[in-house]
């Protein structure tokens, strides 16, 4: 026990590693074993992680804790450096709870059933090892080790134009990486480590004139600045970043969405909470404008294009960039208002709107995929009056459906409304122009649920072989979980925001 | 109990109800209305508790019944929940109680609960009625069950936790969580046969229209919980921060430079158009009257208990911040836009009532023209006559909209005997002569109706009408009296002619011959009702009416008015506002029944329509709202979404993108064809295997296999090395 805790944190990061490992000695053919096995141990890093936020100082959210620091690559001095604060800690919950119900759900998956639990065991480890490193070369490992296990869940195991849909959603993430390689180079070359805490110490700490490379600090700074929030927005998606994500969405298998709507994005939103702003709060502040101009028009069009959509997928992947543009709202208002109350209320708001985001989406996306098992459409016009077959599956969509508009009771409204009290004393035109976006994200869920449950029965789902059979336990199962959260969350958010709060008091 | 733990409480039963009905009991009727009804009776009993502890406690504004617990930790310090019961909110949760619990009784009759079920019905649609045989083998139609019976039990039961949650708050946040959840309930029960298309639709509209206002609403609360950060910490959003004198005098202070707005005006009227989107105010009036497609102990429920109510409760309630620098003389420009758009909604909305010949239409425009009553009446200061008229209202209200429920099931029952399936049992035109054949319906109908009127002296609607008017009298607000005086008119005309289209005269279809009185638990609420339509108004009866000394207080004026502090002073009596209240509530009433009562023919045409020509067509078609909203917001929605939006991302964004891809293929294109193929392929890497190759060719002549030849080449090359070394090196 002593070693597991003193090396929690990369029990939590390798385990999955060990157990993709262990599926990859299963025989062949034992399709069941290898589900199941994957699904038990996906809920060791769960376990470890309740473990883990028994054991985390809340009072002290704000310092990294349970860290480990190993030399990893000494000739340009990068360490394997991983820790814990507050913000991390509800993003590894977000990550470890999310992928045993992706892995639950992906049950219904036939083909090549063992690799596929491969790569979304290595697709955990990926996402993970962002959320806890405090190095940035290892960062950008494992920011790019997750890329890779998404390219061929939705190249191998997704629908039509899944070919497009993969390399759009690679190329465009490597492309946008670039820059941030390039930018962390450079950190890494000026200050001879890739220490976070010293770099942003270091670099906070040069006067704009100096003469760097040649150039005044305050130029490198505005390059890189712009370098890191490409990367990171073309992630989260932030407008006009965002087409990859539809079609990424769309193509991918339901759990792949799951996972993909659920943490990848949220990697991006805690790129610009993390790094950009810890590191450029200056050029953060002076550009927050235009931050918030992206956020706002993420919301709006994010809504306009929900709304427009007759594939109930594409719909559902619309609503992410919808909900993600309030993420980069409360991070922008934060930035322009750094160390203010307004700042503090914002980030809780954006980083409490990203684990929400995780539960809903994941939650939506889910349902989608229940529904396109059973009739092998999405589109919406196909549907109609199916609330008399299914009242259960109904009565799921109907609470998700409404988590993710943001009804006050469930967990959207508790985020949405920090991050509009937050930006509200800020960006007080920007977050007015976002009201339109909350008003069409109304326009959209109740869109979805008018074609698909709502209006008179499609009789082609009544009867005979395309007859629509009921939600399974097993779904449910996946379902549980993220309601129960929804709900709590709305209720008695405190749980949660807590842990936030003292991290977010204390950095920003 | 102590009384805030019982506060904290009354929402829970019926939300527990929902989540029980829900969960486990939805395939038992008798137990899911069990539950349902029982924790509306609980509830009942709780806020009357709370109500009559409340006015037993003296000096009870000052000392209102309070509680609250840290909700959010934001920054250094938490953000703070609570309830609170003060004389406003005491006089609220008393109509709520019992309008609640009779909505709840009411609907285990209408939704004909004990009926057999239908022959062909369908979840989601409504019940078709039941043949069933009798013991001689005769065959009769008979209502059937509605299909969806638990299901509604479970929705109302959460539609009223939203509402008493909206109450017992102390802050406008949780205010914000109730009102909202009346939202989702209004669009799951006004869409509650959602199969029929136009029900389904007529959800969505009530809850995007509300949303409209809701989102206003939530910048106003933004804006409210920003401003009260000096006051503690991070902000707060409970009444006694942003209520507090010291907060109001610096958001006063605050000039908007736009209209004369302050700050406060500005929030406050963020805030009112939340009110107007809930309360269906002009100009977000259109989705009320479409609610009616619910069932009709929804409607109730939305019309009185609680949804609309809310909403004035709501402005009641933040009077402070936009009466925020009023000295009693003149208004501030929040209160003339809110007492404006009260006044105008009360007329307007009037006028389409004349034209509705659906029973429940009738009542639906009415509701929006007494809500603009009350809001006219906060808007020009009049808040305890608003209060009043919001209490009045909904007791009358709630007995009118059950009533015409009950009339619709008399007739529905006439249109099952009949068997002819055509006939509208909502259309008024398709009734006449109910009095005899219902009774209990008929004469609390005329009850509420007369209250609606405002029939002198009797009725509730008459004393909180005339406490309006005479408010407006009295401060000089001649053109808010004047209005409204003209909405009491056509009020007690178009209800009046609903009466006697409805229940006098000869029955004008077999189907209203054959209609008949429907059972207790739909007539008990109605006699409940009616008691409170006629007797809360004697609550409210001014000490000097008619210049006497009344042997009582007014006790409503002196419980509710002091929740607030305002800078008029009570009025004095005149006989002006009387003699106006009097005179339109009586030649209103006596003028539609002379126009109404020879209207003896389904398809006879309408005298109103004789009369007033294409004016009658104007207002029969509600002034053309909603076909203009559709060509205005709507539409273009639409387009921006499907066209605007799906060209930007598909056309212009992926077209950069892909224009990337392009490029960078026709970069990597050009350079393979120009410079790959022909230079390093064709000119270096085959060029070099060329010359390698002929080299070979030359070199293979060489290998001859014979033994001297290689010798003699050896020594010759020997030789050359031998010269160039000499030549090279030594020399």
């Amino acid at each position: 026990m002593d070693f597991l805790s003193s090396h929690l944190l990369s029990v939590i990061l390798f385990f999955p590693v060990f157990a993709a490992i262990v599926i990859g000695f299963l025989p062949k053919g034992e399709d069941k074993l290898v589900r199941w096995t994957a699904l038990i141990a996906s809920l060791v890093p769960l376990a470890l992680t309740l473990v883990l936020w028994s054991n985390f100082d809340a009072n002290a959210a704000g310092t990294f804790q349970f860290e480990e620091n190993y030399i990893w690559y000494e000739t340009i001095n990068s360490n394997f450096h991983i820790g814990v604060d507050g913000i991390s800690l509800s993003m590894v919950l977000l990550t470890t709870l999310l992928t045993p119900l992706a892995i639950l759900a992906s049950f219904s998956v036939k083909e090549k059933v063992k690799a596929y639990m491969m790569l979304f065991l290595f697709l955990e480890m990926g996402m993970l090892g962002v959320f806890l490193s405090m190095d940035l070369l290892i960062f950008f490992v494992f920011w790019e080790i997750g890329l890779v296990p998404m390219y061929f869940l939705i190249n191998q195991w997704g629908s039509k134009n899944r070919n497009y849909a993969s390399l759009k959603f690679m190329i465009y993430t490597v492309g946008g990486s670039l820059g941030l390689l390039l930018a962390i180079q450079l950190l890494g070359v000026l200050f001879g480590t890739y220490d976070l805490a010293e770099i942003v110490a270091g670099w906070n700490a040069l006067s704009d004139s100096t003469i760097v490379m040649g150039m005044y600090v305050s130029t490198i700074k505005t390059i890189t600045f712009w370098a890191f929030v490409v990367a990171f927005a073309i992630k989260v998606p932030v407008w006009p970043f965002h087409t990859w994500l539809p079609d990424a969405h769309t193509e991918a298998p339901t759990a792949g969405s799951m996972i993909l709507a659920g943490v990848l994005l949220k990697l991006g939103a805690y790129g610009f909470i993390r790094l950009v702003l810890p590191l450029y709060p200056g050029q953060s502040e002076h550009f927050a404008g235009w931050l918030a101009f992206l956020a706002v028009m993420a919301i709006v069009f994010g809504a306009f294009g929900a709304y427009g959509q007759y594939d109930f997928k594409r719909l559902v992947a619309y609503s992410s960039v919808n909900h993600m543009g309030f993420v980069l709202l409360g991070i922008a208002a934060a930035a322009k208002a750094y160390g203010t109350a307004n700042a503090h209320i914002a980030m809780n708001g954006a980083v409490l709107q990203m684990f929400n985001h995780g539960l809903s989406a994941a939650g939506m996306f889910f349902l989608v995929g229940v529904i396109y098992e059973r009739t092998h459409t999405r589109d919406l016009r196909k549907f109609g009056g199916l609330f008399p077959l299914v009242p259960i599956y109904g009565g799921i969509l109907i609470f998700t459906s409404m988590a993710s508009l943001g009804l006050p009771g469930l967990n959207g409204f508790v985020s949405e409304f920090l991050v509009v009290r937050g930006a509200w004393g800020e960006l007080a035109g920007y977050t007015a122009a976002g009201m339109l976006g909350l008003l069409f994200t109304g326009a959209y869920i109740l869109k979805g649920i008018k074609n698909v449950l709502h209006g008179p029965m499609n009789e082609e789902w009544a009867h005979g072989e395309h007859k629509l059979t009921e939600i399974n336990t097993r779904e449910i199962v996946v379902m549980i979980p993220l309601m129960a959260l929804m709900l709590s969350l709305g209720i008695w958010p405190s749980w949660l925001l807590t842990v936030i709060n003292n991290a977010v008091t204390a950095l920003f | 109990m102590a009384t805030e733990n019982i506060i904290w409480l009354l929402p829970l039963p019926p939300l527990l109800a929902f989540v029980i009905i829900v969960l486990f009991t939805n395939k038992s009727n008798k137990l899911s209305h069990s539950i349902g009804v029982g924790a509306a009776a609980l509830s009942w009993a709780g806020a009357m508790t709370v109500f009559f502890r409340a006015i037993g406690t003296e000096h009870f504004a000052e000392h209102p019944f309070t509680d609250s617990i840290p909700w959010l930790p934001l920054g250094d310090g938490w953000l703070e929940i609570g309830v609170r019961i003060d004389p406003l909110s005491a006089a609220v949760l008393f109509f709520v109680g019992i309008t609640v619990f009779m909505i709840f009784l009411y609907s285990v009759g209408y939704h004909n609960f004990g009926q057999p079920k239908g022959d062909h019905d369908k979840k989601g649609f409504p019940p078709h009625g039941a043949t069933v045989e009798d013991e001689h083998g005769h065959k009769h139609t008979v209502p059937s069950v509605e299909p969806m019976y638990a299901r509604f039990f479970a929705f109302i039961g959460l539609f009223a936790a939203g509402m008493y949650t909206l109450v017992i708050s102390d802050n406008l946040l949780t205010l914000f969580v109730g009102w909202e959840i009346m939202g989702l309930c209004s669009y799951l029960l006004i869409g509650f046969w959602f199969q029929k298309e136009s029900a389904r639709n007529a959800g969505i509209k009530a809850f995007m229209t509300t949303r409209i206002g809701d989102v206003f609403m939530l910048l106003g609360l933004a804006w409210l919980y920003t401003a009260t950060e000096k006051l503690t910490g991070t902000g707060s959003l409970a009444y006694k921060v942003i209520f507090s004198e010291e907060f109001l005098h610096d958001l006063v202070a605050l000039d908007m430079h736009f209209l004369g707005l302050s700050a406060a005006g500005a929030i406050g009227l963020l805030l009112f158009i939340g009110a107007v989107g809930k309360s269906a105010q002009w100009p977000l009036h259109v989705w009320l009257p479409d609610a009616m497609e619910g069932p009709t102990p929804v409607s109730a429920m939305i019309h009185a208990a609680t949804m609309v109510s809310a909403g004035v409760y709501m402005t009641i309630r933040i009077f402070p911040l936009f009466s925020a620098g009023w000295d009693g003389h003149g208004l501030t420009t929040a209160m003339s836009i809110i007492a404006f758009i009260g006044a105008f909604t009360a007329l307007f909305a009037a006028t389409i009532a004349v034209a509705q010949n659906d029973v429940k239409g009738v009542l639906a425009y009415s509701t929006i023209s007494q809500l603009g009553f009350m809001m006219a009446a906060i808007g020009i200061g009049a808040y305890v006559a608003a209060a009043f008229h919001l209490v009045t209202h909904a007791f009358f209200k709630a007995l009118l909209f059950l009533g015409s429920g009950s009339v619709i099931h008399g007739m529905e029952h006439g249109v099952l005997h009949t068997g002819d399936h055509s006939v509208d049992p909502q259309d008024m035109r398709n009734m006449g002569g109910l009095y005899k054949k219902m009774p209990i319906t008929f004469w609390t109908f005329l009850i509420g109706g007369a209250a609606l009127s405002g029939f002198p002296l009797v009725t509730a609607g008459f004393w909180s009408k005339d406490e309006i008017f005479a408010d407006a009298f009295a401060h000089g607000h001649y053109w808010v009296l004047g209005t409204l005086a003209l909405a009491a008119f056509l009020t007690a005309f178009y209800t009046m002619r609903q009466i006697t289209m409805t229940f006098l005269g000869e029955a004008r279809t077999p189907e209203a011959e054959h209609a008949h009185e429907t059972n207790w638990t739909m007539t008990t609420p109605l006699v409940v009702l009616s008691i409170f339509a006629v007797g809360f108004g004697w609550v409210g009866i001014p000490e000097d009416f008619l210049t006497l000394h009344m042997p009582f207080e007014n006790w409503f004026h002196g419980f509710v008015g002091h929740t607030v502090h305002l800078p008029t002073h009570g009025i004095e009596f005149s006989w002006w506002p009387l003699l106006i209240s009097i005179v339109v509530a009586l030649g209103g009433m006596g003028i539609g029944y002379l126009t109404y009562r020879n209207f003896n023919a389904k398809d006879a045409v309408d005298p109103m329509r004789k009369l007033l020509g294409p004016v009658y067509h104007f207002i029969e078609n509600k002034w053309y709202f909603d076909e203009a909203y559709d060509v205005l917001f709507v539409k273009p929605a639409i387009w921006i979404s499907e066209v605007f939006t799906e060209k930007m991302d598909k056309g212009v964004i992926d077209g950069i993108l892909h224009s990337f891809g392009t490029i960078s293929f026709a970069i990597g294109s050009t350079i393979r064809n120009q410079f790959d193929t022909p230079v390093i392929n064709e000119l270096i890497g085959d060029g070099s295997a060329e010359v390698v190759q002929i080299f070979g060719r030359w070199l293979r002549k060489a290998q001859t296999g014979r033994i001297q030849q290689y010798m003699l080449s050896a020594l010759g090359v020997l030789f050359i090395i031998f010269i160039a070394l000499y030549y090279l090196v030594l020399a």
